[in-house]
């Protein structure tokens, strides 16, 4: 009890509701009046590290933090590379690249839906998203030869070619993901349960989420149409006709939808990416050239590419970059300064979950206990990314 | 361009305005400006802040504090990034808070804080964000902390 | 009543002598490598893969292996990959809250040696802080990795060749 007469709680971190972090709640009765997230639990100091690693090395570094949407991190750095380095990567590398994100993206969303249904007390929803994102991983799986740690994008291109199973793999999880659809829309998005838990709970208005600078499907579910796939397409997204999802509500019900609706869409640009792909090569001329000759063969019979050395020692320009990639979470942005080193004098890396922490943490005061577990789940808030 | 003309009037004689790779970079010369254009930035449209970053340059007697800033309300400007940045001296390093304009920068400038030691006047809550206890009054992204690194290359 | 405290201690000794003989002790054994409750503490990224375990394709409740809610009824603890200082602190204190007989399982590169992080300044090596039974290399493991060491895990049980906490040291 503290002075005012409010009762202080701890949560976590060793707690189901938390995930890696503490959350000190102040409560008048059941409503939370006071809410201070404890983070940092998973601080692992990856923008120091960063400075003391090769900017190849740094591709898997930079994964870690949001591994389970591992993709699109990836790519948020790559772009960041090679806007500094001066490099465009062929188109099919580009398409592959598009593949690529949105199947991490539908991985994500699963795996948020995944643990939001867990934390509302739905052991099905945790079970079926689950086992519906092993078929994505399985694919990604496919495409880059690892189950979580793609690092499959490369400064110039991408590391592997597509299999000769993966369109016909990929039709078939497509079938089996719109078919799986209906069953969620009756079990989950329809069950009277989730309804009453979230219908109307944590609502985020336009203009607080503006304020607080709300990144992803939250603040798509706030009635703010941004993406930036459309403001600033990267990769393949140009010429990829889909639609973002945007709800008005504002309340973990809109968000947990539009988490739904983006995985449709996803599956939609992929089978766009797959049919207008083009043929050619995955790496820039530039560095193809450097591959030994021995190894090149290996390359065009395999697809796999072997790297040049030149990756040992890239040494982009001095100059400084951001770039942004739209990612299952939300916007990951990353500020790359080079000096001309083979290090990056500094580099920034903002999470989606990072910019969500102040959306989190200013959403919760006044609403009830109970509803705690599904903001925090709404939010798809996940602590290593937020703490890097 | 047509936006840089906008934001050169708006900075007038308080800052420098270029575009590097696409973005507008605005240097603001006195920390103490910084709040005045950022208000005028915020009329214009600019209402949230993506990213707060601190860059060390002491061996050049001060460290850069850069805002990027962008729009999610106005669409032309939400392509648009805008680059503010701020130099502060290494051996005191203060700037003004920007959360009474941006309220997003409340983590950012606090984790900048932690990590730097830059002291943002008027923040509420400067405190450690992610590092345990006894990293008071340790910065550990400054240069002058050291880490191992590995000896492969120079 | 002191007689009584002496007897209280004396029979408490005589059940544990008794526990410790080879009939009695293998049955418990064998009990306890059936009830693995690992306790719900995620320490870092490898809760993406550990959480993966107890999802219907690898099903680690076959090996009757079930995240459970509070220290007091579990037995088991799985370190998720990195250790951070104060993540350090949080999981020494869940362990010391466990019941004994508790296992300690490392997953990760992370947990083994720092991984891609061993140079970083927040991080503390698991092996330091914990007795670790099981080391799961990987980065991160796959979860049929997770599984195997589980398996490896309940085979030591069986044998009887794990550390017993502080009981063992007399
Ligand atoms: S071993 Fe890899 S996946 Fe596991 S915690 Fe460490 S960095 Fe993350």
């Amino acid at each position: 009890m503290s002075e005012e007469g409010y009762m202080l709680l701890q949560i976590g971190p060793q707690h189901p509701g938390s995930g890696h972090m503490r959350m000190l709640v102040k409560l008048d009765g059941d409503v939370i009046v006071d809410f201070i997230p404890d983070v940092g639990y998973v601080h692992r100091t990856v923008e120091k590290i960063a400075e003391t690693k090769l900017y190849i090395q740094n591709i898997p570094l930079l994964e870690k933090p949001i591994l389970n949407d591992s993709g699109n991190a990836n790519l948020a750095y790559i772009i960041a590379v090679e806007k500094l380095l001066d490099v465009e990567p062929p188109p099919r590398a580009q398409y592959l690249r598009t593949i690529m994100a949105e199947l991490s993206r539908i991985a994500s969303h699963l795996y948020g839906i995944g643990i939001l249904s867990i934390l509302i007390g739905s052991s099905t929803g945790f079970m079926w998203a689950f086992g519906d994102r092993e078929i994505f991983i399985h694919l990604m799986q496919m495409m880059s030869g690892a189950r979580i740690t793609y690092s499959y994008m490369v400064p110039g291109g991408v590391r592997r070619d597509l299999p000769d199973q993966f369109r016909e793999e990929f039709r078939k999880a497509a079938r089996y993901m719109r078919r799986r659809y209906k069953d969620y829309e009756k079990i989950i998005i329809k069950n009277p349960v989730t309804r009453a838990r979230l219908e109307g709970v944590g609502v985020l208005s336009r203009e607080k989420a503006i304020e607080w600078g709300t990144v992803g499907p939250n603040l798509r579910a706030s009635g703010v149409a941004y993406d930036v796939r459309k403001v600033e397409p990267y990769a393949a997204y140009e010429d990829i006709d889909f639609e973002i999802a945007v709800r008005e509500e504002g309340d973990c019900y809109a968000r947990l939808l539009v988490r739904f609706q983006e995985i449709m869409e996803s599956l939609k640009i992929i089978e766009q990416a797959l049919e207008k792909i083009p043929n050619g090569k995955i790496l820039a001329e530039k560095y193809e050239k450097m591959i030994q000759p021995r190894a090149k063969k290996l390359v065009e019979g395999t697809g796999r590419i072997k790297f040049p050395a030149i990756y040992v020692n890239l040494k982009p320009p001095k100059g400084e970059v951001f770039s942004r990639v739209e990612s299952g979470k939300g916007e990951i942005t990353v500020y790359l300064v080079s000096n001309g080193s083979p290090k990056p004098y500094r580099l920034r890396f903002v999470t989606p979950s990072f910019r969500n922490l102040l959306t989190f943490k200013n959403l919760i005061p006044g609403h009830r206990l109970a509803d705690f577990p599904a903001i925090y789940g709404s939010l798809d808030y996940f602590p290593p990314g937020a703490d890097r | 361009m047509e936006l840089k003309e906008r934001i050169e009037t708006i900075v007038g004689s308080t800052g420098e305005v270029r575009i590097d790779r696409g973005n507008i970079v605005v240097e603001v010369k006195e920390p103490k400006k910084i709040i005045e254009i950022a208000k005028k930035l915020k009329a214009e449209g600019f209402d949230h802040v993506k990213s707060v970053s601190g860059v060390d340059y002491s061996d050049q007697g001060y460290f850069e504090i850069v805002y990027h800033v962008s729009s999610y309300s106005t669409p032309e400007l939400a392509k648009a990034i805008l680059v503010l940045k701020v130099k502060v001296p290494s051996d005191n390093p203060r700037s003004p808070s920007l959360i009474e304009i941006w309220p997003s920068v409340e983590m950012m400038e606090r984790e900048t804080y932690e990590m730097y030691g830059i002291i943002f006047e008027g923040h509420p809550e400067l405190k450690r964000l992610f590092l345990p206890e006894e990293f008071e009054g340790v910065y550990p992204l400054r240069k002058s902390f050291k880490i191992k690194e590995e000896g492969i290359m120079a | 009543m002191i007689l009584i405290g002496n007897m209280e201690e004396f029979l408490r000794r005589a059940a544990k002598w008794l526990i410790e003989k080879k009939p009695i002790r293998d049955v418990r054994d064998w009990g306890i490598h059936f009830s693995l409750w690992p306790v719900h503490l995620t320490t870092a990224c490898c809760g993406v893969e550990f959480a993966a375990v107890s999802d219907p394709k690898y099903d680690a409740e076959r090996f009757g292996v079930l995240p459970f809610v509070g220290p007091r009824q579990t037995n088991f603890i799985l370190i998720e990959g990195t250790l951070t200082r104060k993540m350090a602190r949080a999981a020494r204190l869940v362990y010391e809250q466990m019941p004994e007989p508790k296992f300690v399982i490392a997953m990760g590169a992370c947990a083994i040696d720092g991984g891609i992080f061993w140079n970083s300044y927040n991080i503390v090596r698991a092996h330091e802080i914990l007795p670790v039974e099981v080391f799961i290399p990987g980065c991160p493991p796959r979860p049929e990795a997770v599984i195997q060491a589980v398996m490896k895990l309940q085979k030591k049980i069986k044998r009887g060749d794990y550390y017993y906490g502080v009981e063992r040291e007399d």
